[in-house]
């Protein structure tokens, strides 16, 4: 599998990515750089964390616009992967990749954690390796992680089954003092209604190696090759 | 012409700046502030002097970039 890692101007967790894909798991990983304009050639497209553009504005604001968003929504359109981590999520919630908006966590810190997240949703090619229910050990790291949306499309993401995590207790219990940052219906990651982007804040490229603690976080890199060599054999017949 | 534009939370979004500054007028006293907002204050020059053409344009920023509607309002003025 190749897979495209974006670098934003600030981006700061993309050689994670790129170390999981290469080192870890013994895929092709192509670094593109925002300028660019065409993402011909990979099966999937990482948009990393970290605070790309300083977060002026806001968190994702002005990266949106980068040549190689639009490329992105080429790549999304044609029914490629797209996964956003953390500042990546905010960036396609910015460009309309994804419905919603981030708000500032509700205790104002910056939250640099373990969370527990539920797989709400396994039937997604990010979660295919995972059982429905299952509960993930990953980190967050943000300030605006603070999930919102009108109701209309909350029901809308609920009905379709695009919550794809909700952060829980160590033991899966939804409840609201488990929620790290105040978000809507505790919404740690969704997809689109197509199916092939998928938004999250937690990391799951720092903790893909029993060294870090946790290899919970591999569960969804590992599902996107499945997926891909699923579409490849699917294609060679 | 000059553009004076405010961004803030809409009405009933949860302000958690606001809400501490809130808290921390209270504690030194100010009992009467209250329903504390947040926003963004930005100004800028426009190579425009038509008025109305002015305003479509500082509205389509606004839309486009300056605030994110799906959580902000905005307001501006020109002059």
């Amino acid at each position: 599998m190749n897979i495209g890692v974006v670098v934003f101007p600030g981006s700061n967790c993309d050689h994670d990515c790129e170390h999981v894909f290469k080192d870890v798991l013994g895929q092709d990983v192509t670094m593109v750089w925002h300028r660019e304009t065409s993402l011909a050639g990979l099966d999937a497209v990482i948009l990393p964390g970290g605070f790309s553009y300083g977060d002026y504005l806001r968190t994702g604001a002005i990266a949106r616009f980068s040549p190689v968003m639009q490329a992105v929504k080429q790549f999304a359109a044609g029914g490629g992967l797209v996964l956003g981590i953390c500042n990546g999520f905010q960036i396609l919630l910015e460009a309309g990749l994804l419905p919603g908006a981030m708000l500032r966590n509700k205790s104002l810190h910056f939250i640099c954690r373990e969370t527990y997240v539920k797989v709400e949703n396994a039937a997604t090619p990010f979660t295919s390796v995972c059982k429905s229910g299952q509960v993930l050990k990953i980190p967050i790291a943000h300030a605006d992680g603070n999930y919102y949306t009108d109701p209309v499309t909350l029901a809308g993401l609920q009905a379709n089954a695009q919550v794809i995590f909700r952060y829980c207790t160590a033991d899966g219990k939804v409840t609201p003092e488990a929620c790290p940052n105040g978000s809507l219906d505790n919404i740690a990651g969704i997809r689109n209604a197509e199916g092939n982007v998928l938004g999250m804040m937690p990391h799951p490229e720092r903790c893909a190696e029993t060294m870090l603690g946790t290899e919970d976080g591999r569960a969804i890199f590992q599902s996107m090759i499945v997926s891909s060599e699923r579409k490849k054999l699917a294609g060679v017949r | 012409m000059k553009a004076k534009i405010h961004v803030t939370l809409k009405q009933g979004i949860l302000d958690p700046q606001g809400k501490a500054i809130e808290h921390a007028l209270d504690s030194l006293g100010f009992k009467n502030a209250a329903n504390v907002r947040v926003g963004k204050y930005m100004e800028l020059d426009l190579q425009q002097t038509d008025k109305s053409k002015a305003e479509i344009e500082v509205k389509q920023m606004c839309e486009k970039l300056l605030a994110n509607t799906i959580i902000e309002e905005y307001r501006y003025e020109l002059s």
